[in-house]
């Protein structure tokens, strides 16, 4: 997809009502207001690291404190439980070894998800900054880029703060753990880049919360985060399944404890991986549905 | 309640004619806030699954801690020292949990949002309605709707045989009770509230009392010191009522959380009802 | 013993914000069945007073009695006799169009049955009996505005305040609202408005006052303003931009009352206005355009101010 021809100052793909006398030149190329796909979303991107530089120290309490919250009350409160009943489908290691990596994922769904409801429909419906943008060279599809590399951004820091805390309270076994960040980068964006799509299209926030309540917290809960899926009832256990986060849990625990296998691994990352690009196709849609009436 | 409405609105009477005087009886006959209510109940009629998802909140940790953690933990220690599924233990503290939850989140994020951007007050104080008929309608619709969830969640509890005492009657009034504690203090904080931002420390309230307050496991588990500054939080309170009632260990000390509770919610709203008109009459 | 008619009266009217003092001791005094205006560009203070006389902004200074009462002390009462459409809608977007009224009807205290029968004949009025089960948000700038006046009238106000009535919206959807308001005043409803439109309160207004930074700078019908503070005609010329100084100073020399130079505009105040363009003629000048019309309010208020109403 190349950026439709335009003279310099003028929107692109709009009919250009240029004094006499200039042509608009053949080639993008030739104006610097109009450039390749990734360097537009770049503009985009740039938008909300201005934003975020006013909000990123509110974000920091949750980024740093829910990390240490949750695996000192559940790791290590509820983890000295659960140590003493000696269960056997934990596999042998103790419950906060267990947990943190099934928690990283768990925060990396949980950071998408925030990112790319709220923030996205107040950007076309409350405050408009993307309708401001959509009048500038920059296309719908180069914010919704632009968002998504934000989204990654946020993505990467989160988990590499909580990885850190996790490394703090012993509950690392591997020092694969590393490559569980972008792990958590990918689950994230598979929720991430669906929703954004979604988001757009909304006139009113009231879906969101049935996606949280219907969607993210049975996923929290159930998805293998807190105990192995072994435990559900057969006939559910399908539906965990399909859940992007099991896939993001499942990978994370497996690079914690030092026993993932090359063939699940890619197996997690090849889902992941799909529904992320479907999200994206999508978004890329909605947004222009949206933007260009 | 009614004599606190009566503060609230804070009006001394005054010598006027009979006509006014009935009109002000007829308008304002302390039912301000019950029509602030009656609005409340009509939007919801047009987003009637947020409040039915609100139900399904608790009852989704209540299932994961039943089918899943649960099994991993087996029994723990509970009030008066006896063992307890840990399921039958986790439950009453969910409740509390979810009351002292929706009544912050109605008091605060529900209560700026409509202050700062739906500009509800701003109409409604255009009319009779004066701005402690406001503070107690919220607290009011926090109130119903935390009961309503509090009813389901208890029939659930009962249905999963988790209800161990028929002291669990009580359970329904001590969620309200719970709910007006965190509604009081959450419309106190509103009112100190500049921005989005500073929600961040409502959160930072919340959360840890949600992790820490005895909700996963028992007192016992912390060394002393962090057993007393527990023991201190208003969701302690609140679970360990609920917890003594559902299991069926009640003793006069209960009494204590009740008082607790019941003086946190009116301080509260003594400092709401004062600060209130300063948010909204400017 | 205050005479019966005289509904609001303000004497030193004050509101301070800090510092900043956006009403500076106003007097002024609305009578029954009179159709009372504030114009004034943004900023003049306005919103303030109509703030004040809402009761939902207690005055800092001066004496304000609405309806005989005192506002800071009988608020509600004040306010259950007040019609109130505020600069911005506060419509309840969660709700319907009809459930709007009846929410607002309840919020006085009037019985379903009531707002039922209001609300019937108050859609039908603001023409929006067709939009009534629909939900306000996707509704025009406009009818959301009729919406809210329909709102305001649902308790039978004595006195309707109307606080910029049709800024913001299009020509014609203007034109929609004047027209029910001018219906309501013809039905002897008492009106007290803002604006910062000058042909709007020429239509609606039986008296008003200029408003300019807090104070007010002047008091009449529209007709006695522009006979104090203006001439009967005014010549707008227009020159090329490179000229327009240039040609100022000649215009000068020319017969008038008083002269205006504006940055696109010379405007001069005359009694004949054809007389004064063939003197600017005879001066060998030749403008690009030029305009006969009749004085306006806005030539009072730059005659008042020194400012053009829009400059805020």
């Amino acid at each position: 997809m190349t950026a439709p021809a335009a003279p310099a100052g003028v929107p692109a793909g709009r009919p250009a009502d240029a004094p006499a006398g200039s042509k608009a030149p053949a080639s993008s190329e030739a104006s610097p207001a109009v450039a390749g796909r990734w360097a537009m979303a770049m503009r985009a991107f740039q938008f909300w690291l201005v934003n975020y530089r006013r909000t990123w120290r509110g974000t920091m309490y949750t980024s740093v404190l829910s990390p240490v919250l949750y695996l000192g009350a559940m790791g290590l409160g509820l983890g000295s439980l659960v140590d003493k009943h000696h269960s056997a489908s934990l596999g042998g290691v103790s419950y906060l070894a267990f947990l943190a990596p099934g928690l990283l994922a768990a925060a990396g769904m949980q950071t998408a998800m925030n990112e790319s409801t709220y923030p996205v429909l107040a950007s076309v419906k409350w405050l408009k900054t993307y309708q401001a943008a959509a009048a500038t060279p920059l296309r719908p599809a180069d914010l919704f880029r632009g968002h998504v590399l934000f989204t990654t951004m946020r993505l990467f820091m989160n988990s590499l703060i909580f990885l850190v805390i996790m490394a703090a309270f012993g509950a690392v076994r591997s020092a694969w753990v590393v490559a569980a960040v972008p792990v958590v980068v990918l689950t994230g964006l598979a929720f991430a880049a669906p929703i954004d799509a979604y988001a757009v299209t909304r006139e009113k926030d009231q879906g969101f919360a049935v996606l949280f309540r219907f969607g993210m917290i049975p996923m929290f809960l159930f998805s293998g985060t807190f105990f192995p899926i072994t435990q559900l009832p057969a006939w559910i256990r399908p539906l965990a399944y399909i859940t992007p986060l099991w896939h993001g849990v499942a990978l994370c625990r497996e690079l914690s404890l030092g026993t993932a296998g090359l063939w699940s691994s890619l197996g997690h990352l090849g889902y992941l991986a799909a529904i992320t690009l479907i999200g994206l196709a999508a978004g890329v849609r909605t947004y222009q549905r949206r933007l260009y009436v | 309640m009614s004599e606190l409405s009566e503060h609230l609105r804070a009006l001394p009477l005054r010598i006027l004619p009979p006509q006014l005087l009935a009109a002000r009886g007829r308008l304002l006959g302390g039912r301000g806030s019950g029509y602030l209510i009656e609005r409340h109940a009509r939007a919801y009629r047009h987003a009637w699954l947020i409040l039915v998802s609100g139900f399904f909140e608790p009852l989704f940790y209540l299932l994961s801690i039943g089918i899943g953690i649960g099994v991993l933990v087996g029994k723990v220690t509970g009030p008066g020292g006896h063992l307890v599924g840990f399921t039958s233990f986790v439950a009453p503290a969910l409740l509390a949990t979810s009351s002292m939850n929706g009544a912050v989140f109605d008091s605060t994020l529900n209560v700026f949002f409509r202050l700062k951007y739906a500009k509800l007050y701003d109409a409604a104080l255009a009319t009779p309605m004066r701005s402690g008929d406001v503070a107690l309608g919220e607290i009011g619709w926090a109130l119903i709707r935390g009961g309503l969830y509090a009813v389901a969640f208890m029939v659930v509890m009962l249905a999963m045989g988790l209800v161990h005492s028929a002291w669990a009657v009580f359970a329904i009034p001590t969620a309200l009770l719970i709910g007006f504690a965190f509604a009081g203090a959450g419309m106190a904080a509103t009112t100190f509230i500049r921005s989005w931002l500073d929600f961040e420390f409502v959160t930072l309230a919340t959360l840890p009392m949600f992790l820490f307050s005895t909700t996963f496991y028992p007192l016992s588990v912390y060394p002393r010191p962090i057993q007393y500054v527990v023991d201190c939080t208003p969701l302690y309170q609140g679970i360990a009522l609920l917890r003594g009632l559902t299991l069926g260990y009640v003793g006069p000390g209960l009494l204590w959380h009740v008082l607790y509770l019941a003086i946190m919610g009116m301080a509260g709203l003594a400092i709401a009802g004062r600060r209130i008109s300063r948010l909204l009459l400017r | 013993m205050p005479d019966a008619d005289i509904l609001i009266a303000a004497r030193g009217l004050t509101k301070r914000f800090g510092d900043f003092t956006a009403v500076d001791g106003i007097d002024f005094e609305l009578r029954r069945g009179e159709a009372f205006g504030f114009l004034g560009p943004n900023g003049a203070g306005k919103s303030s007073t109509m703030r004040m006389i809402g009761c939902v902004s207690p005055p800092s200074g001066g004496e304000l009695s609405i309806l005989g009462l005192n506002p800071v002390l009988d608020g509600p009462a004040i306010r259950a006799r007040l019609g109130v459409c505020p600069q911005d809608d506060t419509l309840d977007v969660e709700l319907t169009v009809r459930e709007n009224l009846l929410i607002y009807g309840r919020y006085f205290g009037l019985p379903r049955r009531v707002i039922a029968e209001r609300t019937a004949r108050l859609l039908d009025f603001v023409q929006l009996t067709e939009r009534a089960d629909d939900q306000v948000d996707p509704l025009s700038g406009g009818m959301k505005r009729r919406l809210t006046i329909a709102r305001s009238l649902i308790n039978e106000p004595e006195i309707l305040i109307l606080d910029e009535p049709t800024t913001g919206l299009d020509p014609q959807a203007r034109h929609v609202v004047w027209d029910r308001l001018f219906r309501l005043k013809q039905q002897g409803v008492t009106l007290i408005l803002t604006t910062h439109y000058m042909d709007e309160a020429e239509q609606l207004c039986d008296r008003l006052v200029v408003m300019d930074r807090g104070k007010i700078a002047a008091e009449g019908s529209p007709r006695q303003l522009i006979e104090a503070y203006s001439t009967p005609e005014v010549l707008e010329l227009r020159f090329h931009v490179s000229d327009h100084e240039q040609a100022a100073e000649k215009v000068a020399n020319a017969p008038s009352e008083r002269m205006e130079v504006l940055a696109d505009r010379i405007l001069l105040y005359v009694i004949d206005g054809d007389a004064a363009l063939a003197a600017v003629r005879a001066l060998g000048l030749e403008p690009l355009t030029s305009l006969v019309r009749r004085s306006t309010l806005e030539d009072v208020f730059l005659r008042l101010t020194g400012r053009r109403l829009e400059d805020g």
